[in-house]
C-alpha cells in the first residue's frame, strides 16, 4: 500500500498593506536587481515601500534615483539588456514623458515590468484615476493588464515576471492599478513564502540575448526596410504566443499558491444567464459588483465582466463570456475623443472583438469615473437602467453615455 | 508611355549634379506636356562622401500612367542609368542596399548605361558586369565632376547628360525640350549650347548580354523573420581574425555584410620598401582598413578601404602611400602579397601606378587650389562654352 502525501500548504502571512506596498513585497520575492525611483503621486507610494524594503535588509537590489521618467525607463531598458531583473513605474504624464523608452522597448524584447498608477493626465493637473495614460502604450508591444485588488497586485506582479521573462515572450509588462482607490488603500494582503515563490519563478535567463562581453553582440542596429516588417512580426508572434504563455502561468500560480483557479483573462460575475452585462477594467468592478448584486434583488438578469488583460486581448474568452448577453455596456474610465460613436477605448476594442460573433449583442458605451471621480452605486443604476431598455426594445437610440457628469 | 532615367552618383560630392539632372529630365518632359517626378533614393540617405547613391527621374503621358511608378524607392527598369563617376561601373553598395549592386542593374534591356568618362569603352566594360542581356554603354567625355552638396562647380555636366539622354531616349525626353526647359530654368543660352554639343558628342555601342565583367558580384541574402534573432540582436564582429595563407599578422574584425568599398573613387598604393612601420596610417585609418602582416607592415585591404586619403596625408614618408584613381585597377587584391611574391615586380609596377598623371589626380580632397582646372586643361577634353563667356 502505498502513502500519498500531500505537500503541506507553505507559509503565508497576512499583512495590512496598500495596492503598492503589495508589488513591493512581490518586488521583494522576485529578488529584482535593479530599481529605478523619479517620484510622481500616485506610483511613488511603490517607490517609497521599495526603498524602505531595502534600507531594511529585506531586499538587495540597486536603486537608483534616476533624473526623469525618460531616465528611469532607460536605466532598467539597459539593465535588462545586460540580465538583470527590473522594475519601474511612473503615473500620468511622467508615463508620458518616458515615451521614447517605452516605445523602443518591445522590439529589444526586454521583459521589464512597470506599474503604472493610474493617474489623469495633465492638463488640468490632477491626481484622480484614468486609464489614458497606461493605454498610450496599448499598440506598442507591452502586455498590459489592470488589476482591482491588492492582493491581485501581489500575484499578478510575480505571474507578469514569470509571463515577460519567458523565452517564447520576453516582452515588457505594465501593471495598471487605479490612483487612490487601489495605490493608497491598505487591504488585508496573503503575502506567500520566498519557497513558494522559487518554485513558481524561474531566475531571468537572456540567453543568447544578453549584453556581456562573452556573447558579444548588437543590439538594435540601424534598419532600412528590408527588415523591419520582419521585426514588427516578430513582436507579432511573441504577443500571440503571450495568451499560452499567461494561462500556464496561472495554472502553476494557482497550483503552488493554492488560489482558486479563476480565469486568468477575464472575471465573470454573474453573468451566466445574464441579459445585460456590464464590462471594465479596475477597480470600478467593486461598486458594479455591488450594484450588480442590488439589481438582481430587484430581479434583474445583470451581471459584470472584468477584462484583466487588455494586451494581449483574450478575444475569445471576451466572447463567450459576453455572446449571451442582448446587451453589453462598455465602462470606460478613459476617453478618446472622436472614437467611432464618441465612445473610448475598451469600447473601441469590445465591439471589434464582438462583431465576428454570428449574434451579436448591442454594446452601448459609458464613460465613466473621468479624473478619479467615484463610479457609485448610482451610476450602476443608471447604466443597467440604459442596457435595460436596450435589450428590451433591442434598438440602441443612444450609442454613448457620459454618467457622472454634471451638465 | 512612361520613361524612366536613373542616376548614380557619387554621395555629397555629386549630390546637386545628380538632382539636377533628374529635375531637368522632369523639367524637359513637362515642356512636352508630359508629367514626371524626380526624387533621390531615400535609404541613401543620409548620404556620406563619396557613397554610391542615386536619384530618379519617371516621366509619363498622364497622370494616371505616372500612378505606377509612385511610392516606389527605385524604378527598377530604367531607359538610362547614368553613372557620372566612371569608378561607380565596378558596382553600387549603399545603405539603402545589401550586397554590390552591378551599375546595369536597374537598366532595362536594351536599355543604355550612359557614363562620363575619359576611359574607352573597353576599359569601362571591364569593369560593368555582365548582364545576361542585351544592352548599350555610352560616354560622354568628362572628369567626374564636383558638383557637390556645399559647392556646386558648374561645369555643365548636367546639361551635357541631358543633351546626350535626349539623343539616347528621345521618347522619354527630346532634345528641343531640353533646350527649352534649360532655357526656362537657367536662363542661359551656354548651357542650352553645351546641351547641343552633349547630344551631339555622345557615342554609344551595343553590349552583348555575356560581355562586360564576369565576377559575380557580393550578395547578401535577406532573412525571414524566422530566421532572424529576436530583440534586434545580431552576432558582434571578432575583434580580429586570422587571414588565410598568412603565417602571424591579422585582420581588424570588419563588417562582413556592408563592405562600403564601392565608396571608393581612389585606393592608397603602399610602397612597402620605404615604409618605416610607423603605425600611423593603421591608427588614422577611420575604417581600420589595414591588415596587420606577419612581417609588420600595414596592408590597405581593398574590400574595406573607403578611399578617404586619410592614410595617404598622415604617412610622414614620401611617396610611401600614393592615392591613385580606382580606374586604374582591376581588382581588389592583396597588395602585401603581391609585394611579397615577387618585390621587384611589384615594385614595378607601384612606379606604373604613382607616376602615371592620369589615375594620380584626385577624386576629392585636391592637392593644391586650381588642381581640378589643371586636370580639366590636361584631360583633352575640348572646352565646351562657359557660363559668363
Amino acid at each position: 500500500m502505498s502513502v500519498v502525501t500531500l505537500e503541506a500548504p507553505a507559509k503565508e502571512k497576512e499583512l495590512l498593506i496598500s495596492g503598492c506596498a503589495a508589488i513591493a513585497q512581490a518586488l521583494r520575492l522576485a529578488s529584482i536587481d535593479v530599481v529605478t525611483a523619479y517620484p510622481i503621486r500616485p506610483y511613488d507610494t511603490v517607490m517609497q515601500a521599495v526603498a524602505k524594503l531595502i534600507a531594511n535588509g529585506e531586499l538587495d537590489a540597486e536603486y537608483i534615483v534616476a533624473s526623469s521618467e525618460h531616465d528611469q525607463f532607460e536605466i532598467v531598458k539597459h539593465a535588462s539588456a545586460v540580465g538583470a531583473r527590473t522594475f519601474c513605474g511612473s503615473s500620468g504624464v511622467g508615463w508620458m514623458y518616458a515615451m521614447e523608452a517605452l516605445a523602443v522597448t518591445p522590439a529589444l524584447r526586454l521583459p521589464l515590468l512597470a506599474l503604472v498608477g493610474n493617474r489623469a493626465l495633465d492638463d488640468p493637473g490632477a491626481f484622480g484615476c484614468e486609464h489614458n495614460d497606461a493605454l498610450a502604450v496599448r499598440d506598442l508591444g507591452w502586455m498590459l493588464t489592470w488589476v482591482d485588488t491588492a492582493q491581485e497586485a501581489l500575484d499578478t506582479a510575480l505571474i507578469c515576471y514569470r509571463v515577460a521573462e519567458d523565452p517564447r515572450i520576453f516582452l515588457p509588462c505594465a501593471i495598471g492599478a487605479d490612483g487612490a482607490f487601489l495605490t493608497h488603500s491598505e487591504a488585508l494582503v496573503k503575502v506567500p513564502s520566498q519557497e513558494q515563490v522559487d518554485r513558481f519563478l524561474p531566475k531571468y535567463d537572456r540567453g543568447d540575448k544578453q549584453l556581456h562581453p562573452d556573447n558579444p553582440i548588437t543590439v538594435a542596429p540601424q534598419a532600412n526596410e528590408d527588415w523591419v516588417m520582419e521585426i514588427r512580426k516578430q513582436n507579432d508572434e511573441a504577443m500571440r504566443r503571450a495568451h499560452d504563455v499567461i494561462q500556464e502561468a496561472y495554472r502553476d500560480y494557482h497550483r503552488i499558491f493554492g488560489r482558486r483557479g479563476e480565469n486568468p483573462f477575464v472575471e465573470t460575475y454573474m453573468t451566466e444567464d445574464a441579459d445585460i452585462i456590464l464590462f471594465g477594467q479596475g477597480t470600478l468592478s467593486l461598486p458594479v459588483k455591488v450594484g450588480v448584486r442590488k439589481l438582481r434583488e430587484q430581479g434583474h438578469k445583470v451581471g459584470f465582466v472584468r477584462l484583466k488583460w487588455l494586451r494581449p486581448f483574450p478575444t475569445l474568452e471576451v466572447q463567450e463570456a459576453l455572446a449571451g448577453a442582448k446587451a453589453v455596456g462598455v465602462i470606460d474610465r478613459d476617453y478618446s475623443f472622436g472614437a467611432p460613436n464618441h465612445g473610448a477605448v475598451l469600447y473601441t476594442e469590445l465591439r471589434s472583438a464582438l462583431f465576428d460573433l454570428a449574434q451579436r449583442p448591442a454594446v452601448v458605451s459609458f464613460i465613466c469615473g473621468l479624473g478619479g471621480r467615484e463610479v457609485t452605486l448610482d451610476s450602476v443604476t443608471e447604466m443597467s437602467e440604459v442596457l435595460l431598455k436596450v435589450a428590451r426594445t433591442g434598438r440602441v437610440d443612444q450609442p454613448n453615455y457620459w454618467i457622472g457628469v454634471r451638465g | 508611355m512612361t520613361g524612366s532615367i536613373e542616376v548614380v552618383y557619387r554621395g555629397i560630392f555629386q549630390k546637386h549634379l545628380g538632382q539636377r539632372i533628374t529635375r531637368g529630365i522632369v523639367l524637359a518632359a513637362r515642356q512636352e506636356g508630359k508629367v514626371g517626378i524626380s526624387f533621390g533614393r531615400y535609404g541613401d540617405s543620409p548620404e556620406r562622401n563619396g557613397i554610391p547613391a542615386k536619384s530618379f527621374a519617371v516621366v509619363a503621358d498622364s497622370e494616371e500612367e505616372l500612378q505606377a511608378h509612385l511610392a516606389r524607392y527605385e524604378p527598377t527598369d530604367n531607359d538610362v542609368t547614368v553613372a557620372v563617376d566612371d569608378t561607380l561601373c565596378k558596382g553600387v553598395e549603399s545603405w539603402a542596399w545589401y550586397g554590390l549592386q552591378p551599375i546595369n542593374k536597374l537598366t532595362r534591356d536594351g536599355g543604355t548605361v550612359l557614363v562620363t568618362s575619359m576611359q574607352s569603352p573597353e576599359a569601362l566594360l571591364r569593369d560593368c558586369h555582365r548582364k545576361g542581356a542585351a544592352w548599350n554603354l555610352a560616354i560622354v567625355k568628362g572628369l567626374a565632376s564636383f558638383s557637390g552638396l556645399w559647392v556646386y562647380k558648374d561645369d555643365h555636366t548636367d546639361v551635357r547628360v541631358l543633351g546626350a539622354i535626349a539623343r539616347l531616349a528621345p521618347k522619354v525626353v527630346g532634345l528641343q525640350a531640353v533646350k527649352a526647359a534649360i532655357r526656362a530654368e537657367w536662363g542661359d543660352e551656354s548651357k542650352v549650347a553645351s546641351a547641343q554639343l552633349g547630344h551631339d558628342r555622345v557615342e554609344s555601342r551595343p553590349v552583348g548580354p555575356d560581355d562586360g565583367n564576369a565576377e559575380r558580384p557580393y550578395e547578401f541574402k535577406l532573412l525571414k523573420w524566422q530566421e532572424m534573432r529576436e530583440g534586434l540582436v545580431i552576432p558582434g564582429i571578432p575583434v580580429r581574425q586570422e587571414v588565410e595563407g598568412w603565417d602571424g599578422g591579422y585582420r581588424p574584425g570588419r563588417n562582413p555584410t556592408f563592405k562600403k568599398f564601392s565608396t571608393r573613387t581612389m585606393r592608397p598604393v603602399v610602397d612597402f620598401e620605404t615604409c618605416t612601420k610607423c603605425t600611423v596610417c593603421w591608427l588614422q585609418c577611420p575604417d581600420s582598413c589595414f591588415d596587420v602582416t606577419p612581417t609588420g607592415h600595414y596592408d590597405a585591404n581593398m574590400e574595406a578601404c573607403c578611399g578617404c586619403g586619410v592614410c595617404e596625408a598622415v604617412c610622414p614618408v614620401t611617396n610611401c602611400i600614393t592615392m591613385v584613381n580606382e580606374q586604374a585597377f582591376a581588382d581588389n587584391g592583396s597588395q602585401f602579397e603581391a609585394h611579397q611574391k615577387d618585390p621587384a615586380k611589384y615594385k614595378a609596377w607601384l612606379l606604373e601606378k604613382i607616376q602615371d598623371k592620369a589615375t594620380t589626380h584626385r577624386s576629392h580632397g585636391f592637392r593644391y587650389r586650381g588642381q581640378y582646372e589643371d586636370e580639366l586643361a590636361d584631360s583633352g577634353v575640348e572646352e565646351t562654352a562657359k557660363s559668363g563667356d
